[in-house]
């Protein structure tokens, strides 16, 4: 019975890629970008799905986190004149770290407490975006150069200016991180996260060091938001401060909360629904933010677990 | 067959504010043996397990694990050594199930000697599950499970970690006469292979299980023997029994 929940998983979430790869040859321009903003953005939240989701830890400042990759990259491509693989990973890098030692910090709390020290790391960082404008150029942001648009890889040069290309890396590296998050969720470590988030004194009276195992979820989740943010930047050519403010820890919150905080693919479809939903919203009103907020409300009030969250309590079980 | 010393402790205190909740305790306790620790409400007992347990950080003392110093180690790392600990108040995770649960504390003990292989732990869970005899309601959520079928996964848990010492709060608390039993039978098996430290109100239990107990009261320990002894001791008579 086991063995056949195991390949019911891997082949809806393989079904979930292939049905993302297919939609490139039928999407008209509009949606083919569109899509593509959506699959990077739903690495964010895929990210911040495994701390909040899984380990039960509500983050309100992981827009750092995908403004330290954005700016890892941005700044060392901008600045620095670093080729797109390279300023790639130093947004990566520039992640890994911020959320070691933010982690390290912030965990020393819980709750209420860890909400806020996060936001408060969080509202840093989009000041210092703000303060250093000579490198970063605040709001208005900084368009990435001629030279970061394309780039040499095993003799083939690769350009970011073609659509199809950018659709491809951003499935790419979806389909990296939803593995990542598939093998941590059902592994050893995903039991102990979501222990964790149960019954925390429990978990550390069963023999598990949970202040370490905690940070290692607070590591990767913080990893795979700054490679959507890295990739943001140099996909789209663009790196700005409002990608650091509080509006986009907000975001994630809402889009994990939407598709269902808790289960692998509940993310990917909760930032699909809502970027449509303020995608349509926006031709009607400038008040997306409205929008947005109301979502949340009503969200927490009457539908707690989301979209594939009450799926799972109804009809599939089986869904990590 | 010479005693070998489990685990010890010296001068072990803890006040809470004012209140000497437990005071300068030296305690031991011999492989093998199940210790049955008594006293009336509010004696300490469960201050005192859990300052064995590292839940709880002493006033001032020491306790001594193998013979090796334990009181700066944090409670998961108790338990990486071999001090499980079964909570008085019933503490499952009520929304994962039974198998969940019990595959949480096997886990444990695996991880202690390398990775987890998935038929391992199947194994190891399903030998706790078995032995409380929970089996035919392992994919239950432990939630919906009965109050005493809930005490049951807790043992079963603390079976999974393979303890050394199994420190057991008030398990028959609330059970039918029963499932007190069945519980009986339970712990003595256990016994074979771990240390027992039983926290116990019900007297019929404790005599029969037994093999020394403990009588704690107002935080000190005012009396150790046998279960004869015990029941022959006139401070204990006054301060507890006889009553
Ligand atoms: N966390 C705590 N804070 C304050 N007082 C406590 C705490 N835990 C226990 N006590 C007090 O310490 C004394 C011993 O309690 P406890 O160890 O629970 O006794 P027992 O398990 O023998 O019934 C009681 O007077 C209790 O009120
Ligand atoms: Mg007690």
């Amino acid at each position: 019975m086991r063995q056949h929940s195991a390949f019911k998983v891997v082949g809806l979430h393989l079904a979930v890629i292939v049905l993302f790869f297919l939609a490139q040859f039928v999407l008209p321009e509009y949606h083919h970008l569109a899509v593509t903003r959506v699959m990077i953005l739903a690495i964010f939240a895929l990210g911040y799905n495994l701390l909040f989701g899984y380990t039960g830890l509500l983050s309100l400042g992981h827009a750092l986190f995908f403004a330290a990759g954005l700016y890892g990259a941005g700044l060392t491509a901008f600045h620095l004149g670093w080729s797109v693989p390279a300023a790639f990973a130093a947004g990566v890098g520039a992640g890994f770290f911020a959320s070691l030692v933010i982690g390290v910090v912030a965990l020393r709390t819980s709750g209420v407490a860890f909400m806020i020290v996060t936001m408060m790391f969080s509202q840093v960082a989009y000041l210092a975006s703000l303060y250093f404008t000579t490198y970063t150029r605040g709001e208005e942001g900084l368009v990435m150069p001629e030279a970061a648009r394309h780039f040499d890889l095993f003799g083939v040069t690769f350009s970011l200016t073609d659509p199809s290309l950018r659709y491809n890396i951003a499935l790419l590296l979806l389909a990296v991180t939803l593995i990542v998050i598939l093998i941590v969720v059902r592994g050893p470590m995903g039991r102990v996260l979501i222990a964790i988030r149960e019954n925390e004194p429990r978990t550390l009276m069963l023999g598990y060091n949970t202040f370490l195992i905690k940070l290692k979820a607070f590591v990767i989740s913080g990893t795979i938001s700054s490679v959507a943010g890295a990739a943001y930047a140099l996909l789209f050519a663009y790196v700005g401060s409002s990608f650091a403010s509080i509006q986009y820890s907000i975001e994630a919150l809402l889009f994990t909360l939407l598709g269902g905080a808790g289960t692998v693919l509940g993310p990917i479809l909760g930032t699909f629904a809502m970027f449509y939903l303020i995608d349509i919203v926006s031709g009607f009103t400038v008040a997306y933010l409205l929008v947005t907020g109301i979502a949340l409300i009503a969200l927490v009030l009457f539908f707690p677990k989301g979209i594939l969250g009450t799926i799972r309590e109804r009809w599939m079980t089986w869904l990590p | 067959m010479a005693a070998v010393t489990l685990l010890h402790t010296k001068g072990l205190s803890r006040r809470f504010g004012g209140l000497k909740a437990v005071q300068n305790v030296d305690f031991d306790l011999k492989q093998g043996e199940i210790r049955a620790l008594i006293g009336p409400n509010g004696a300490g007992k469960t201050t005192f397990v859990s300052l064995l347990s590292g839940r709880i950080v002493p006033s001032e003392g020491q306790v001594f694990f193998e013979g090796e110093e334990v009181t700066g180690d944090p409670a998961w790392r108790r338990v990486r050594k071999g001090i499980a600990y079964t909570f008085q108040i019933t503490s499952v995770y009520a929304k994962l199930t039974a198998y969940e649960n019990v595959a949480l504390a096997a886990q444990s003990a695996l991880s202690r000697s390398g990775a987890v292989r998935k038929k391992d732990l199947d194994r190891a869970v399903a030998e706790a599950i078995e032995k409380v005899g929970l089996s035919d309601r392992a994919r239950m959520k432990a939630g919906e499970l009965s109050y005493g079928h809930q005490r049951l996964l807790e043992v079963a848990m603390g079976l999974a970690l393979r303890p050394k010492l199994l420190m057991l709060d008030e398990p028959t608390q609330g059970l039918s006469d029963a499932e007190i039993d069945n519980f009986c039978n339970l712990v003595r098996d256990i016994a074979r292979t771990a240390t027992i430290l039983l926290i116990e109100h019900n007297m019929p239990v404790v005599m029969q299980l037994a093999d020394s107990i403990t009588v704690l009261n107002a935080g000190e320990i005012l009396a150790n023997g046998t279960p004869a002894e015990i029941r022959a001791n006139p401070a204990v008579q006054a301060a507890y029994l006889g009553s």
